[in-house]
């Protein structure tokens, strides 16, 4: 099996699993408990807090553990609107290519009062900070941006958005969801007020992840019951998926240069080959896009079809495709960058890993190809194009 | 559970009767590129029995097998059988299909009902107008008759 879907999940890392063993296992107290075995397993949350902590340039307190992204940027996102309704200011600027965890966030939100601006996305799959400076106003209480796009992989200029919104006194939330463990972050050096993360994008395990907050938020809790995580997030915590978490950034962090080039010569490898396909193009800014990022759409043909028959080939892939989404649409990142419905149907995306190998990705460039044109040789549409009845749209 | 029946993926994989039939009888097109799915059906009749039939289809696993086994289920049958042929008759033949993807069907079913309409009017024989509406319950988005 080939898995290129890496931005939906990663394996776990052997370190990760290591790391998470001696929890699940010899060290299972309650760390709210005061005898020895709750306090052994307290001593492993402080330690894995600082652990992160000092990854990101902040402090342990400024971490909260969460479920995942989407608890993190719901946290953080309700937080920011709450500190700002006290303060009369009801205005939160986002961009239109959210995930879906802060978008649908920010739907709740405007149906209570709030007014949200959407920044368009340009072609590239970026915004830039002047769009950022020129939305903020007088009420403006949160801006939140991705730090790298889920689908398209691009990467947005977080440093100059932060220093911004510093400028301007607005807090500005990011969700790091794809990009921790994969770019250098530093939350101070980059004005980051709030980012979120999730450990299973970077080979820790699922269902845990982290909110960071500067520690001047009051973070307003979404879960009520116990005093964990300062009282900012009750419910006893899971102890060996943090243990795990820790494990896994720290050797995402060690390696990330190392890990950056040889993923993005792969990378580039997977995108010169694509690129050969005929009416085909790269979603998203080549350059400013994550180490592991492969996004293309083909004229003529629909992404179910082509990850099915791809899977049928051991290639595990994904797709903005309607038929994926479950939905009548295809994807809103897709659709945000400017493709059109009938392109945007027939989207690839592939997302590697440090374990992906050059051999992987030569048969992958060809089963694609091949892949595509079996699909083109019955599909109605690359008739009528090819005939020229209908445009092709991608040139 | 895998999202779609073995026969479903059976008819996806192995498409029966793709192609194209030069000087059809009969030529049926449902969808439209925004939707993400287009079928297109072709049809040979001799003596009012539909000798072959080919379909050219864009869009998901559901549709491609959908269209495959549609095309299966009116070859060698009269006019009259293929034009009672409906959607669930095909959902059936392919061990269900998942409830979002029932629309896949409707269009093989509007597919053919629209190029049994071609061959009746290429024909100049009389026929049932209300035999085909418009736009069936296809619960997918509008504008599918391209």
């Amino acid at each position: 099996m080939i898995y290129l879907d890496n931005a939906a999940t990663t394996k776990m890392s052997k370190v990760a699993i290591e790391a998470m063993y001696p929890y699940l296992d010899e060290i299972y107290g309650n760390p709210s408990s005061l005898h020895t075995a709750g306090q052994q397993a307290n001593e492993a949350l402080t330690d894995a807090r600082a652990r992160i902590a000092r990854l990101f340039g902040c402090e342990p307190r400024e971490i909260t553990f969460t479920s995942g992204g989407s608890e993190a940027d719901n946290q953080a996102i309700l937080t920011a609107a709450r500190i700002g309704e006290r303060a009369g200011k009801r205005h939160i600027i986002s961009t239109a290519f959210e995930h879906h965890a802060v978008l649908h966030t920010l739907d709740k939100l405007a149906k209570s009062g709030f007014e949200v601006t959407l920044l368009d996305v340009h072609e590239n799959g970026l915004i830039t900070a002047e769009q950022v400076a020129e939305a903020i106003r007088p009420d403006t209480c949160l801006v939140t941006v991705m730090y790298a796009n889920n689908e398209i992989g691009t990467i947005q200029p977080i440093a100059e958005i932060g220093a911004v919104c510093r400028e301007k006194g607005v807090l500005f939330h990011t969700d790091a969801v794809q990009a921790a463990g994969h770019l250098h972050i530093n939350v101070k050096e980059q004005n980051i007020d709030m980012l979120s993360l999730s450990a299973h994008k970077f080979h820790g395990p699922k269902g845990i992840g982290a909110l960071y907050a500067r520690k001047s938020i009051r973070l307003e809790s979404l879960i009520e019951g116990g005093a964990q995580e300062r009282g900012k997030r009750a419910g006893t915590e899971n102890t060996p998926a943090i243990m795990g978490m820790a494990a896994a950034l720290e050797a995402a962090c060690a390696n990330l240069d190392a890990n950056a080039a040889r993923m993005i010569a792969l990378r580039d490898r997977l995108i010169a080959g694509l690129r050969e396909i005929s009416h085909a193009i790269l979603n998203g800014d080549a350059v400013k896009r994550l180490p592991g990022n492969v996004s293309f759409c083909f004229e003529g043909i629909e992404g179910e079809s082509l990850l099915l028959l791809l899977d049928d080939k051991g290639i595990c892939a994904s797709s903005g495709s309607a038929c994926t989404s479950g939905s009548l649409d295809p994807s809103h990142v897709l659709l945000a960058i400017g493709r059109v419905h009938d392109i945007a149907h027939g989207s690839l995306r592939l997302t590697l890993s440090e374990e992906t190998t050059e051999d992987e990705i030569d048969y992958t460039i060809a089963a694609v190809k091949d892949v595509v044109e079996y699909l083109r040789g019955i599909s109605p549409i690359w008739r009528d194009l090819c005939s020229g009845k209908k445009e092709f749209i991608i040139k | 559970m895998a999202l779609y029946s073995e026969k479903v993926m059976d008819h996806f994989r192995n498409p029966r009767n793709v192609g194209v039939i030069e000087n059809a009888d009969g030529v049926g097109e449902v969808g439209n590129a925004k939707c993400g799915d287009i079928m297109k059906i072709y049809l040979k009749i001799e003596n009012d029995i539909i000798v072959d039939a080919k379909f050219e289809t864009f869009g998901c696993g559901s549709a491609i097998a959908s269209s495959s086994m549609a095309t299966e289920l009116i070859k060698g049958k009269p006019v009259a059988e293929a034009l009672a042929l409906t959607n669930k008759a095909v959902v059936e033949a392919l061990d269900g299909l998942p409830a979002h993807k029932i629309h896949c069907s409707v269009l093989a079913e509007e597919a053919i009902k629209l190029a049994l309409k071609d061959y009746y009017e290429k024909t100049g024989a009389d026929y049932d107008h209300a035999a085909f509406p418009d736009c069936a319950a296809c619960g997918h988005c509008c504008d599918h008759h391209a």
